[in-house]
């Protein structure tokens, strides 16, 4: 597994954790109110667990699996991949703090920016690895 | 394949079948006149999809897939693997029965099941990490 793949897949745990510790609460406060503050993390708990688990660790998995090149590099423009990680990473943050810490009103749009362009990149490296046994 | 992501992938396809079957309820008129609990069934959908379908799936798979620790114990304890697999799946079962038990009739005592659900669903995540994160890391090559 790439060294990128392993960046990937360690945070998609991160958030998968966090996300489910948000989700624990939140169902627990459903059946035994614990605060009524909580509520306020409902977006970080879909945040979490949709852009930080799901995309992150698909994204992950498709970088180390993909089909490679026979020649160096095996995987193409891999720069793209990493500036998708960083990009994804810093939306998911920029969401959160639009929402649940109602940051400012511009925090959300550059978060779904920031996750735009992240598939946008991770789209430019992976596209040409999206081919047959043949290369075609 | 190994057994356990056998089952974490029927499972997540029971669920994928389920989820939609409960989208179509859900999506009936009003004047299908369906019983009140019917209607609490929303957030259990989206985690019939979300944890049922999605999770469940690349919990299978990265079990499967993710390189070795080593070749006498390949994929770590597999104990923490199916307990985190039962837990899970208790866990998300128990809220699809006690959501629109709590939310048709909240005096009458249910919200422990919540409480319970969300426990159980807290630890699969926590054990399934445990269980791979050793295993994020470049190929088994021996030694």
């Amino acid at each position: 597994m790439p060294r990128l793949s392993q960046w990937f897949i360690r945070a998609a745990f991160i958030y998968l954790l966090s996300g489910f510790t948000v989700g624990a609460l939140l169902l627990a406060h459903k059946g035994l109110p614990l605060h009524p503050a909580l509520w306020s993390w409902l977006p970080a708990h879909i945040e979490f667990l949709l852009f930080g688990w799901v995309v992150q660790v698909t994204m992950g998995m498709a970088f180390w699996i993909l089909p490679r090149y026979w020649q160096q590099p095996r995987r193409p423009n891999p720069g793209y991949a990493t500036i998708a990680f960083v990009l994804l990473n810093l939306g998911i943050w920029l969401v959160v703090a639009g929402t649940t810490f109602r940051a400012g009103p511009w925090f959300l749009p550059a978060g779904r920016a920031a996750e735009g362009a992240a598939v946008a990149f991770f789209a430019l490296h992976a596209w040409r690895r999206i081919v047959s046994r043949e290369g075609t | 394949m190994p057994s356990l992501t056998r089952w974490y992938i029927k499972s997540a396809l029971i669920y994928l079948a389920a989820a939609l079957l409960l989208a179509v309820i859900l999506a009936l008129p009003p004047s299908a006149n369906l019983p009140l609990f019917i209607r609490y069934l929303n957030p259990a959908y989206f985690h019939l999809f979300l944890v049922g379908w999605v999770t469940q799936m690349i919990f299978g798979v990265i079990y499967w897939m993710f390189p070795i620790i080593t070749r006498a114990q390949p994929r770590g304890n597999a104990h923490l693997g199916w307990a985190s697999y039962g837990l899970l799946n208790v866990g998300l079962l128990l809220r699809v029965v006690g959501e629109p038990l709590v939310g048709a009739r909240p005096e009458a005592g249910f919200g422990w099941l919540l409480a319970v659900s969300a426990l159980l669903q807290w630890l699969a995540a926590v054990i399934f990490v445990i269980l791979a994160w050793p295993r994020v890391k470049e190929k088994y090559r021996g030694g």
